[in-house]
């Protein structure tokens, strides 16, 4: 098997570029017990993150990829439960860890932070933005009450919230929704964490809302060093600002290389598919817009065949006798779980 | 804010002058002649001359067309004039002066021990949903609202009064008076009054911390990092709390009528004993100006509740 | 650029396959066992209350005052009162009681109250605003009050109960009426009906009030246990049924006075009330659960 993430031909080829690996994350698999079945949200998942860069996780509702990183973070709750795996962070096994103890607390908002999809009900309502942001400084950076505030006020006003010094303390209500989702990013990375996870941050914005804040995150995790993950089912969110990309289908990573490659040279049909359905400036007018045949698949009860073969028109012999094809590496630092030989037509 | 409470005001004196109407009007379906009535005993025995009773007919203001009648008693009201006792021949007024404190004295305890108690058994059902305490505190919440509470104070007066004897089986002392006394006799009716308001205060609080617990916010607190005890009493417990003034109001309503079974069961002296006597005694002032009174307080501690409630949701007091 | 929609199909799962949607219901109202156990006493309840004559093995209105005042044995079941009547032959003629004033008084309840919900809630406006001020003006009175009040002004007698309490149901179906008139009516159904002219009764009886059946249903069920619940604390009183008859809040109350030497006489009618209440509140629960849970918050 060609290089695979974690062999050694693979790091051989990545320890020239001189990244460090934050986060390494090993065959998760996590599974939702339900009254028609067991739904595995995650099937096996590797993936890592280096220090200082911005990686889209991309692939449509449904696929795994916020219920990854919630376990990442080991904030699934049942009837979930991670049932496998490994996500080494900083060297250590976050798993191995009690969901609510002390290690996986410590790690959770000073190491790695979260922000969510729905700014309007992602804050606490009855407590002012400022408590909100001084419990975190409290908590992790055992700032006193005075350096909170401060604090608190400048990193508002890094995400562009005027008149900081007043708005502190007002609630959540006061605020509009790309606001909001601000104040998130703030509050995300007002411990100096190592790594912020973005779930679908800017899907219930308006369009030039979206803009702004995904210039304003690449800008705030420069300034941070920290890395960034971005977890959408937009291509186009991470087309501009995402280094690497994972395209994530039915549980499982699909396809992995840096984004000019991908979006240059897709391999696997999904893929493909993604990016011939998306409507383009740069291309000639009566294209027809080819959306991807079917439907997404029952996480109950898959098949131990590729997932995507029902709705795949690349596919061949193989892909109906053998289970999912694992990721193999097709040209330098560029992984596809596929079959077929999708550049051959 | 201002907007809001002076809608709830509006609402509320709405409520009061239909409450006036619908006690007014019904105590005029009684059937026969108001003043025969009125005078209770003294008329049907005969004792009276007709023309006596035109002069007293007219000296009620019973010869009035019917609104005027109701006007007279609006406006008698508002000058604190609440009737004449036809069984005890006395003021109202002092009869529920007398009254009030006692059964006052008894909801109040009971209002905060329920609440306490069933918001604290509430908290724990929720935030530990599916075990075994939860299952208890919904049984004890299926018992409270279905237990008739005059034979749960039958049932304690004997196990504890008759069979141990512990506790005083009936009486009231007034805690100034003495209080250790006081104490001992009100804890079985204390009990019987708030095992209603108990019941339901788990119930919603449960209901309403599950729902508060599913919420966006509270998956940010815990991606934040917090431990339990902060997520928990800082962000979930402080939105769910909100809708628990409510409580207040709901266990007034309970408090006053389960005190008619109750003051009747351990035989204490306050307004809902008053209220089945004069009854039975067919002592139609009393029920009319006690029903009044009930209503007025109920209906304030409503207002009181909401405007409460108004100023304790930052998206309301805000704006 | 719009790349908003870059995904050619949102993510929904497939469809589950048909199941009836009367099997469903079964299948979840009969889920929990403390449900069926609650079914299980309310049948109980309407036999013995149709069969009484039959089951109950003495007269329960006339007993030999040389009996009077025995414990249980195997004569007595439960013992006598005073009268030397059987306590079980009042008990179980006492469900007839408790059943017939319970129905009748939920019925009358519900239909005023869902007639008037409906209206205030269809007609909106001022009309309805005067209606739904006026129940929650009756509302505002503790339940047993407003009975008590009603039942002094019209007279003791069983008739008069069932309408005072009755009257005290209403404002409770009245509301809920309210509430689902007032949603379902911006159903875009309901518009479509009106559009093609439609008179209003005719909207109502076709579609408002089908699909409310189903909560009212469930109201009605929680309802009777409080009925029967408050109609024995009214007989308790002294309101209503009194001995010869037979109503088990009387009992309970006829009971008091021998509390220390027979305590049966006040021990089981009480209980049998607080088992029928409790019935029909688990039955209650588990019917609104499985027609559908969403409803757990307004019932």
């Amino acid at each position: 098997m060609p290089s695979t993430p974690g062999s050694e031909a693979y790091y051989n080829v990545r320890k020239d570029k001189k990244m460090t690996e934050l986060l390494k994350v090993n065959n998760l698999v996590t599974q939702f017990k339900t009254e028609s079945g067991l739904v595995k949200a995650v099937d096996g998942v590797t993936y890592h993150i280096d220090q200082q860069e911005i990686v889209g996780l991309v692939g449509e509702s449904g696929c795994g990829k916020s219920v990854s990183q919630l376990s990442v973070m080991q904030l699934i709750r049942a009837p979930g439960e991670i049932a496998a795996g490994e996500v080494i962070f900083e060297g250590d096994n976050l798993l191995k860890y009690h969901a609510n103890g002390p290690e996986m607390r410590a790690v959770r908002g000073a190491k790695i932070a979260m922000i969510f999809q729905e700014p309007m009900t992602s804050l606490n309502p009855v407590l002012t933005i400022g408590q909100q942001m001084t419990e975190m400084l409290d908590l992790h950076l055992k700032m006193n009450r005075e350096a909170a505030r401060d604090r608190a006020v400048e990193l508002l006003g890094m995400v562009g919230i005027p008149g900081a010094e007043n708005r502190i303390d007002d609630y959540p209500h006061h605020f509009s929704g790309g606001m909001r989702q601000r104040v998130m990013i703030a509050m995300g990375l007002s411990c100096n964490p190592r790594m912020l996870i973005a779930d679908e941050p800017t899907t219930a914005l308006d369009v030039t809302t979206q803009a702004q804040l995904l210039e304003l995150m690449k800008d705030m995790v420069e300034k941070f060093r920290t890395s960034l993950v971005i977890v959408t089912h937009n291509l186009g969110v991470v087309a501009r600002y995402a280094q690497r990309i994972y395209v994530m289908y039915a549980g499982r990573i699909v396809e992995t290389s840096t984004t000019k490659e991908i979006f240059a040279n897709p391999c696997h049909p999904y893929t493909i598919g993604l990016l011939k359905s998306i409507p383009r400036l740069d291309e000639e007018e009566g294209r027809k817009l080819i959306p991807i045949d079917g439907l997404p698949p029952n996480l109950i009860n898959m098949p131990p065949t590729c997932a995507f073969l029902p709705r795949c028109s690349f596919r061949v012999d193989r892909c109906t006798k053998e289970p999912w094809p694992p990721l193999a590496e097709v040209s330098p630092g560029h992984y596809v779980s596929c079959y077929a030989n999708t550049k051959e037509k | 804010m201002t907007a809001y409470i002076i809608r709830r005001l509006l609402l509320a004196i709405v409520i009061i002058i239909i409450v006036t109407l619908i006690i007014f009007f019904v105590i005029r379906l009684l059937p026969g002649d108001p003043l025969i009535i009125y005078l209770g005993q003294q008329a049907t025995q005969g004792s009276i001359s007709m023309e006596e009773l035109e002069t007293l007919r007219i000296e009620y203001g019973l010869d009035k067309p019917i609104m005027i009648q109701y006007f007279n008693w609006m406006s008698d009201l508002f000058h604190g004039d609440l009737g004449q006792s036809i069984y005890y021949h006395e003021n109202v007024g002092v009869l529920l002066w007398d009254r009030f404190p006692i059964t006052l004295h008894l909801g109040i305890v009971s209002l905060i021990f329920s609440n306490i108690v069933g918001i604290t058994l509430g908290v724990l059902a929720a935030i530990r949903r599916g075990t075994w305490v939860d299952i208890v505190v919904t049984i004890l919440a299926y018992i409270g609202v279905t237990i008739p509470v005059f034979w749960l104070g039958i049932l304690l007066i004997y196990t504890f009064g008759l069979r141990l004897g512990l506790l005083p089986i009936a009486g009231y002392t007034s805690p100034l008076e003495d209080f250790w006394l006081s104490t001992r006799q009100i804890v079985m009716p204390v009990l019987c009054l708030s095992i209603g308001g108990l019941a339901t205060a788990a119930r919603m609080m449960r209901s309403s911390m599950l729902e508060t617990v599913s919420q966006d916010y509270i998956r940010t607190a815990w991606a934040k990092g917090l431990r339990e005890r902060a997520v928990i009493f800082k962000h979930a417990m402080k939105n769910s709390l909100i809708p628990m003034i409510t409580l207040i109001g709901i266990g007034v309503g309970l408090i006053f009528g389960g005190s008619v079974l109750i003051e009747t069961v351990f035989a204490i002296p306050g307004v809902g004993r008053l209220m089945v006597t004069s009854l039975f005694a067919q002592d139609y002032v009393v029920i009319q100006s006690g029903t009044l009174v009930i209503s007025m307080i109920i209906i304030l501690v409503n207002l009181v509740v909401d405007i409460s409630y108004g100023w304790l949701d930052p998206r309301i007091r805000y704006g | 650029m719009n790349l908003e929609n870059a995904t050619a199909i949102e993510g929904f799962e497939e469809t589950a396959p048909r199941v009836s949607e009367w099997r469903r219901f079964w299948r979840v109202f009969l889920q929990r066992r403390i449900v069926i156990f609650g079914l299980v006493v309310l049948t109980l309840l309407v036999i013995t209350a149709i069969f009484a004559e039959g089951l109950a093995p003495y007269n329960p209105y006339k007993g030999k005052m040389i009996d009077s005042l025995q414990q249980p044995s195997s004569t007595y079941l439960l013992g006598t009162d005073i009268q030397g009547r059987d306590t079980l032959s009042r008990l179980i003629f006492g469900a007839r009681t408790a059943l017939l004033v319970g129905f009748v008084t939920t019925i009358i309840a519900a239909v005023f109250g869902t007639i008037l919900g409906m209206i205030a809630g269809f007609f909106s406006g001022i009309l309805g605003m005067i209606i739904m001020r006026i129940m929650d003006a009756l509302m505002g009175f503790p339940m047993l009050l407003l009975a008590l009040i009603l039942s002094a002004v019209l007279g003791g007698g069983i008739q008069n109960v069932i309408i005072a309490l009755g009257v005290a149901m209403v404002p409770g179906y009245a509301r809920v009426m309210n509430g689902l008139t007032l949603s379902l009516k911006e159903n875009d159904y309901v518009l479509a009906e009106r559009s093609m002219g439609a008179n209003n009764w005719r909207t109502m009886l076709r579609h408002i009030f089908p699909n409310s059946l189903a909560p009212i249903l469930v109201l009605i069920t929680t309802q009777l246990g409080m009925v029967i619940l408050a109609e024995a604390s009214l007989s308790f009183l002294g309101i209503g049924i009194k001995p010869p008859g037979a109503a088990w809040g009387a009992m309970v109350n006829a009971g008091y006075k021998y509390l220390s030497t027979n305590p049966v006489l006040s021990f089981a009618p009480g209980l049998a009330i607080m088992l029928v209440v409790f019935a029909f509140q688990l039955v209650g629960d588990g019917l609104r659960d499985a027609l559908d849970p969403r409803l757990r918050g307004l019932l």
